[in-house]
């Protein structure tokens, strides 16, 4: 039955709309229609009293659906529905025409026209809704686990606050220990607390939690099912040893005769084909890399034909043979496993670019470095014992040059964006250097010093008067190698001077972008993300730490490139929003889905190869299409190929379109 | 048509996750762009019926335009796949009717991209304008009404 008794509430947002569109007109225009109850206009629907007009004009007037003219539904569609469920209707007999976003801010230029078009945007939404039906939320049960990918200071935060609060947390991380960029760091900038001590104490928490299962050198590999009730698979690398039995001695490093450059110290050391991730890594396990190791390459090459072996030829088993515990089996064990959760926290972190991707500033000499490499160098636990010194000669530096702004705040070379972090580490590394080497000369070419955050400017100013760094205010053109140095050539806008130096080392702050693999694992999620690889949250301001997608959860610099001190804060945050998922027994699904009308469908199946989901069956006994509730996202795709109209989304009926489309084509 | 300067009426089918969240975000930042754009959100791509387009074609529209997610990055898996398909069928009909079949347009326009979505409303309002008005709507005059 259509509706025959609407109340149409126009919203004046302040001057936001009523600024531009003619509300008082709008209202007049409505209530002409003899479907309208009532139109009204008031300055702020979403206030409180605007609430109370709904919620009495449902009563007052008797009410069977109402449309609310204001902002995006993204914001007021559940207020207003709560509102006038207050005043008895049913929450979806309510419809939200946006005439803010979508008529008054893009034509604010041409008040009639836009006045015109909330007048049409809102008859037309009327069509839409006058064949609403009544509809209850569909219940589903909420599996009580979570899952956190990411193990980094963001990714751990957030699993060790749902684990406290009794929440089974499963904990997926691609490398072999935890610990994220923060565990490369050598200092944390401004307070110069040593990473590895204040982070390591938080990663055997995460190991040790009983409510936190750990799955490192695991990768996602796909992803099922809707908030509260995800399936995910995720992939557990082959690692060629027994993880159960490994004890972390390392004896079989030591017998290892392959070197190869070490993926957590960014190429600044080796480690040898069999590895653990780094000294103080979480879970202390070695593991063997398989393109590496000569003997799993040997076996790879016979199983592909490519060698017949000799008879008794003996092969490299050197670590085999000195692990007590016969931990190393030399198998495949790769595994794929299953995890049910109900929510799920993103934390992929950020990358930097590399120095390479920057040959007019010497990206391709081996002394040149982004400042992620530098960090390694400067770290106590690094392969430099945190002296730095030169990759090309092991040299002690005499004098350094950092370049912030390389690849940042750069449209034609690297990002637009400033890459927010690079100016505070490239202060504190200057610093560093000078404490390991204080007779080193230091230059740090800067656009603008970005120091907002609490103890950073005092921090600037340490540096520069206690420690007597040369900041030089100015873009560097070009570096290349003169002899055994490198040459910096820039300007230094201050003095309106040509600067060069020549250097020993040379460090680029490349520009941050999401981590390698984010946009994969973000298709998987079904979450949007941007060019440069940040996940996309719900509202920039609002709603940082929420998707779109419900129950998918984003935190630390997944989002945006973050120091710590914001990566944790988020880690937390996003636990809370994930607690208070799980808290609840019961959650609510939009009820907004596909339905058959058995008397017209002809089990064609034409739907069933439109979806997505894999939620519609045809019935073999009937021969008619059937939706599983469970599994359906209302997309609609069904719908759209369906030549008997037998399959509709609920209150998204073709009829529904097509009266509403009517009203939208018609000429003036 | 009277002698009046030429102003088209453009059917704009949006879906839920990008291409309307662009729409928010354009107004949101009072980028402009002409009123000659009719909204209505779908909650994806794929859910719109070839039947919508030419319906609106056919009761007064000059154009129509169909906004998604970019390839791959669907909500739904891969509803603008379907949609795209759909809308070359479309195409495909109304070229060998002998009609314009530049009337039906099909962007990706992402929820991050607002200034992209002013920009493809702009475009192709000065096209249609230029093309001038879509002769698919008097079909029904043509019978003598």
């Amino acid at each position: 039955m259509a509706m025959k008794r609407i109340g149409v509430f126009i919203c004046h947002c302040g001057r936001n709309i009523a600024g531009t569109v003619d509300v008082k007109k709008v209202a007049e225009e409505i209530g002409k229609r003899e479907d309208v109850a009532l139109a009204t206009t008031y300055i702020f629907m979403c206030s409180e009293p605007g609430q109370k007009l709904i919620e009495e004009s449902v009563k007052k007037y008797n009410l069977d659906g109402v449309v609310v003219a204001n902002c995006s539904p993204t914001l007021h569609e559940k207020t207003m529905r709560n509102a006038a469920a207050r005043g008895g209707l049913n929450p979806y007999r309510v419809e939200i025409a946006n005439i803010r976003e979508w008529a008054a801010w893009p034509h604010e230029d041409n008040p009639e026209a836009a006045t015109r078009k909330a007048i049409r945007i809102i008859n037309a939404t009327i069509e839409k809704l006058k064949a609403n039906a009544s509809l209850e939320p569909i219940e589903v049960p909420v599996v009580r686990r979570a899952l956190v990918i990411g193990g980094g200071v963001a990714g751990i935060q957030a699993a060790l606050d749902l684990a406290d609060a009794g929440i089974e947390t499963i904990l997926v991380e691609r490398e072999p220990s935890i610990g994220g960029n923060m565990f490369r760091l050598s200092e944390t900038f401004p307070t110069l607390d040593c990473p590895q001590c204040i982070l390591t104490p938080k990663m055997n928490d995460v190991a040790q939690h009983p409510n936190i299962k750990l799955y490192t050198y695991s990768e996602v590999e796909s992803v099922e099912g809707f908030m509260g009730n995800f399936k995910v698979k995720i992939r557990k690398k082959a690692t060629y040893v027994d993880w159960d039995k490994c004890t972390g001695c390392g004896e079989c490093l030591r017998v290892c005769p392959i070197n190869v450059d070490s993926e957590f110290d960014l190429r600044m050391a080796k480690r040898k084909a069999i590895y653990i991730a780094n000294e103080q890594a979480v879970p202390l396990k070695a593991l063997i890399d398989e393109n590496t190791c000569i003997r799993l390459q040997f076996e790879k090459k016979v199983k592909e034909g490519k060698i017949k072996p000799k008879k008794n030829v003996k092969i490299c088993s050197k670590c085999a043979d000195v692990c007590e515990p016969n931990a190393i089996h030399f198998q495949n064990n790769e595994e794929i496993v299953e995890e049910e959760v109900g929510s799920i926290i993103v934390a992929t972190g950020f990358e930097v670019m590399p120095a390479e991707a920057f040959p007019e500033l010497g990206g391709k000499y081996p002394d040149v470095l982004n400042s992620l490499q530098f960090e390694r160098l400067l770290a106590p636990s690094g392969p430099t014992a945190g002296i730095p010194r030169r990759p090309s000669d092991g040299k002690v530096p005499e004098s350094i040059a950092f370049v912030h702004c390389v690849g940042s705040r750069d449209p034609q070379s690297g990002v637009p964006y400033c890459s927010r972090i690079c100016c505070m580490y490239t202060i504190k590394q200057a610093m560093l250097v000078k404490h390991a080497l204080p007779s080193t000369a230091v230059y740090d070419f800067y656009i603008d010093i970005r120091s907002n955050g609490k103890g950073y400017e005092e921090f600037y100013h340490r540096a520069k008067e206690e420690y007597g760094v040369n900041f030089i205010r100015g873009k560097v053109s070009k570096i290349y190698k003169v002899g055994d140095k490198y040459r910096v050539q820039g300007v230094d806008t201050l003095t309106g001077r040509i600067v060069e130096v020549d250097v020993d080392m040379v460090i680029l702050a490349t520009a941050a972008k999401g981590s390698e693999g984010v946009k994969d694992l973000a298709k998987k999620l079904r979450i949007p993300y941007d060019e440069w690889g940040w996940l996309k949250e719900t509202h920039l301001k609002l709603k940082p730490l929420e998707t779109p997608v419900g129950g998918v959860f984003i935190a630390g610099a997944a989002q945006f490139v973050k120091d710590i001190t914001d990566s944790v804060s988020q880690g937390s945050g996003a636990a809370a929003k994930a607690m208070a998922l799980l808290s609840k027994p019961q959650l609510e699904k939009e009820p907004l889905l596909a339905k058959v009308d058995p008397e017209i469908c002809a089990g064609c199946g034409r739907c069933k190869d439109q979806c997505a989901y894999g939620a519609i069956s045809i019935d073999p006994v009937r021969h008619v299409a059937v939706v599983n509730e469970a599994l359906c996202e209302g997309c609609g795709a069904c719908s759209a190929n369906c030549p008997t109209t037998a399959i509709q989304v609920v209150n998204f009926k073709k009829g529904q379109i097509i009266r509403a489309v009517d009203v939208l084509a018609e000429v003036f | 048509m009277s002698e009046e300067k030429f102003d088209p009426v453009i059917v704009g089918f949006f879906c839920n996750w990008c291409t309307s969240a662009a729409a928010d975000l354009a107004g949101t930042a009072r980028l402009h762009y002409p009123p000659n754009i009719r909204p209505i959100r779908v909650m994806c791509s794929s859910t719109v019926d070839p039947v919508y387009l030419i319906r609106a074609l056919q009761e007064g529209a000059d154009a129509t335009i169909l906004g998604g997610c970019h390839p791959g990055d669907c909500h739904y898996i891969t509803g603008n796949y379907k949609a795209r398909r759909r809308v070359a069928i479309v195409k495909t009909v109304l070229k060998s009717l002998g009609f314009d079949d530049t009337r039906v347009l099909l962007e990706w326009i992402s929820g991050s991209e607002g200034p992209k979505f002013a920009r493809v409303m702009n475009e192709y309002t000065s096209y249609i304008k230029e093309r001038g008005p879509c002769d698919f709507k008097y079909i029904d005059s043509l019978g003598g009404d």
